[in-house]
C-alpha cells in the first residue's frame, strides 16, 4: 500500500514584505517519521510551519496534507501543533491541567457539543502519555516550563492526530529535563505511532532520536534520512548550513526566546 | 426589608435585576479578566453613557420620541462602540490598547454634548451614572431578563470555544475554530451586559462589577470553571449587600456595590495570606 506523505511541500516560497524568507522549498514528511527541521534563528522555520498549518497563506507553490491540497483540506484535527509561544502564555490563567488538555478537543467535538465519557478517557490517556497524570487538578501556572510544555503536548495529542508539529518546544525547559522531554517525544513516535515534525535550532541533542533531518536557512540545504545525514562530514555541514552545526555536542546550552 | 419588597414593585424590580446582573456581569467578567480586556468593558460603558444621554435628550426634546427608553439607545451605542473597538484593534494591530482611549474619550465627549444639550445634570442621568434602587421599571426588568437569557445560553453553548479563545488565541485560530466570529459574539455579549447592569450599578461602575469579583475569585479558585463559580458567588453577595445598604442608608447602589466588592476582595486576599502563614 502506497500512502501519501503526511506533509508534502512543493516549490514553496514566501515573503512577508520585500525579500523571500523561504525560497523554493521541497519537503516531505513520510508517515511514521520523526523529522528534525533545523536551522539558525530567523531561517524561516516558524514561517514554514505557519504555512503548513494555514496560519499564513501559501502564495507560491503548493502544500499537500495527507495527499489533499491544503486549500481543500478539512481534517485539521489530524494535525496537532505545539507552538513556539506555548510557553509564553499568560501563566496566571486560572485553568487546571485537565481544562487545558480538554481544550484540545474543541475543534473535534464541534460547536455546541460537550465532552462526554469517551472524551474524558481520551483526556486522561493523553495526560498519561506525557507522564503528567499526577497533576490533573493543578493550575497550569503552578507547573515548571517543562511540565507546561508536556501539558501542551497532551493538549495537541488528545484529539488523536496523525502528526504532531512542534516549534522549538524546549525553549524554556530547563536543560536537565530536556533529555527526558525528547525521550517522551520518541515514545509518542515509536509506541503511539504519531508522526513528528520537530523544529529546533539544535540538532545535536536529537540526533539519536530522529529518523529524518531537514536543514533550513531560507533554502532547504539538506533533506534526507538520519543515516544519510550522518555520512556528511563537518565541512559539508557548514557548507550546507551556512553556520556550521554541532552534531555531537549533546550538552549544548538552550538559549532563551527566539521570536 | 422582606416586607418592603413584597409591598413595593420598584423594590422587587431592583432586587430581581440585581440578582440577575450579579450572575451575568461576573460570568462574562471572568472571560474579560483572563483575556486582559477589562479596559474594553470600561470603554464600552462610557459609550453606553453617550447612548443614554442621547436617549434622555431625544425623549425629552421630541415629543414623538417620548417613548424612547434610554436603555435601548445605550444598548445600541454600546454595540456600535464594540464594533468600532474591533475595527480599531485591527487598524492598530501593534497598538491594540490605543482603541480604548479613543473609544472611551469619544464616549464621554458625545455624552457630554448631549448632557449639555439637555441642559445639564438631572436626577435621571444621575441614576444611570451611579445606579438606583428606585429607577428600575417592569419594562427594564423584562429587557434585562431577556438579555441574561441570551448571555447565559450563549456562554453555555460556546463555553469550550470561549475558553480556548481566552486561554490561547493563537491555538484557537490554528485549530480551525471560527475564532473571529466567536470573539465578535463575545464582544456583543459584553455590550449587552453593560447595558443590562447600568440600571443598578450605573454606567461608571459596571466594569467594577465585572472585574472585582473575578479578581477575588482568581485568588482562591482551582481552574476556570471554579473561577466562574466563585466570581458569580462574590458578585451576588456584593450586589445583595450593596442593594440592602443602599436602600436603608439612601445611597446610590453603584457605590455600595463596589465598596462591598472591594471588601470581599480584601477579605479574600487577607484570608489567603492568613492560611498561607498558618
Ligand atoms: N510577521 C512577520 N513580518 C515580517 N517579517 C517576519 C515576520 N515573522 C518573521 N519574519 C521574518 O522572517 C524571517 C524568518 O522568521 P521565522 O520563520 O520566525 O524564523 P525562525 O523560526 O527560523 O527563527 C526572519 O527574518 C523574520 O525577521
Ligand atoms: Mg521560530
Amino acid at each position: 500500500m502506497n500512502q501519501p506523505p503526511v506533509i508534502e511541500i512543493k516549490n514553496v516560497s514566501y515573503r512577508y514584505d520585500r525579500d523571500n524568507v523561504l525560497e523554493n522549498i521541497q519537503l516531505s514528511v513520510p508517515k511514521g517519521a520523526f523529522l528534525g527541521l533545523v536551522g539558525p534563528n530567523g531561517s524561516g522555520k516558524s514561517t514554514l510551519l505557519k504555512l503548513i498549518l494555514g496560519l499564513l497563506k501559501v502564495k507560491e507553490g503548493e502544500v499537500f496534507l495527507f495527499g489533499t491540497p491544503q486549500k481543500s483540506f478539512k481534517n485539521w484535527d489530524r494535525i496537532g501543533f505545539v507552538s513556539q509561544k506555548a510557553n509564553s502564555f499568560n501563566t496566571g490563567f486560572p485553568a487546571t491541567v485537565y481544562e487545558v488538555v480538554a481544550s484540545g478537543l474543541t475543534k473535534k467535538l464541534g460547536l455546541f457539543r460537550r465532552p462526554g465519557s469517551k472524551e474524558k478517557q481520551a483526556i486522561k490517556a493523553a495526560v498519561e502519555a506525557v507522564g503528567m497524570e499526577a497533576f490533573l487538578t493543578r493550575n497550569i501556572g503552578e507547573l515548571s516550563g517543562g511540565q507546561q510544555q508536556r501539558i501542551f503536548i497532551a493538549r495537541a495529542i488528545v484529539s488523536k492526530p496523525d502528526i504532531l508539529i512542534l516549534d522549538e518546544p524546549t525553549v524554556g525547559v530547563d536543560s536537565k529535563n530536556v533529555e527526558s522531554f525528547y525521550n517522551m517525544l520518541a515514545y509518542l513516535n515509536q509506541q503511539m505511532g504519531i508522526t513528528l515534525l520537530l523544529v529546533t535550532h539544535d540538532i545535536g541533542i536529537i540526533s539519536d532520536k530522529v529518523t529524518h533531518v531537514a536543514c533550513l536557512n531560507k533554502y532547504l540545504h539538506f533533506h534526507g534520512s538520519m543515516q544519510q545525514f550522518e555520512t556528511l562530514d563537518e565541512e559539508d555541514l557548514s557548507d550546507l548550513y551556512g553556520h556550521g552545526i554541532h552534531l555531537l555536542d549533546h550538552h549544548h546550552e538552550h538559549q532563551g526566546a527566539d521570536v | 426589608m422582606i416586607e418592603a419588597i413584597g409591598q413595593y414593585e420598584f423594590l422587587q424590580n431592583a432586587f430581581l435585576t440585581g440578582m440577575i446582573i450579579g450572575v451575568i456581569a461576573p460570568l462574562l467578567g471572568a472571560f474579560i479578566v483572563v483575556r486582559r480586556l477589562s479596559l474594553i468593558a470600561d470603554a464600552l460603558s462610557h459609550v453606553t453613557l453617550a447612548g443614554i444621554a442621547a436617549g434622555l435628550y431625544f425623549s425629552q426634546t421630541f415629543t414623538f420620541l417620548a417613548w424612547l427608553n434610554p436603555m435601548y439607545s445605550g444598548m445600541v451605542f454600546s454595540i456600535i462602540g464594540s464594533l468600532f473597538i474591533e475595527r480599531l484593534r485591527t487598524v492598530y494591530k501593534h497598538y491594540q490598547e490605543l482603541a480604548i482611549p479613543i473609544i472611551l474619550s469619544g464616549g464621554i465627549g458625545v455624552g457630554v454634548i448631549f448632557i449639555s444639550l439637555a441642559d445639564g445634570f438631572n436626577t435621571d442621568l444621575f441614576s444611570y451614572l451611579f445606579g438606583s434602587v428606585s429607577a428600575v421599571s417592569r419594562e427594564d426588568l423584562w429587557l434585562i431578563c431577556l438579555i441574561s437569557l441570551i448571555v447565559i445560553a450563549t456562554v453555555y453553548l460556546l463555553y469550550k470555544e470561549l475558553f480556548l479563545l481566552s486561554f490561547d488565541e493563537e491555538h484557537a485560530k490554528a485549530s480551525g475554530i471560527p475564532a473571529k466570529s466567536i470573539h465578535f459574539i463575545f464582544i456583543i455579549l459584553v455590550a449587552l451586559v453593560i447595558a443590562a447592569s447600568m440600571r443598578i450599578v450605573g454606567v461608571l461602575l459596571v466594569s467594577a462589577l465585572m472585574t472585582l469579583p473575578v479578581a477575588a475569585a482568581m485568588r482562591m479558585a482551582k481552574g476556570f470553571k471554579q473561577t466562574i463559580a466563585y466570581s458569580v458567588l462574590f458578585g451576588e453577595i456584593a450586589v445583595l449587600a450593596g442593594l440592602v445598604s443602599a436602600f436603608y442608608l439612601d445611597l446610590a447602589p453603584g457605590g455600595t456595590i463596589v465598596v462591598a466588592s472591594i471588601l470581599i476582595l480584601l477579605l479574600v486576599i487577607a484570608a489567603k495570606k492568613f492560611t498561607k502563614a498558618g
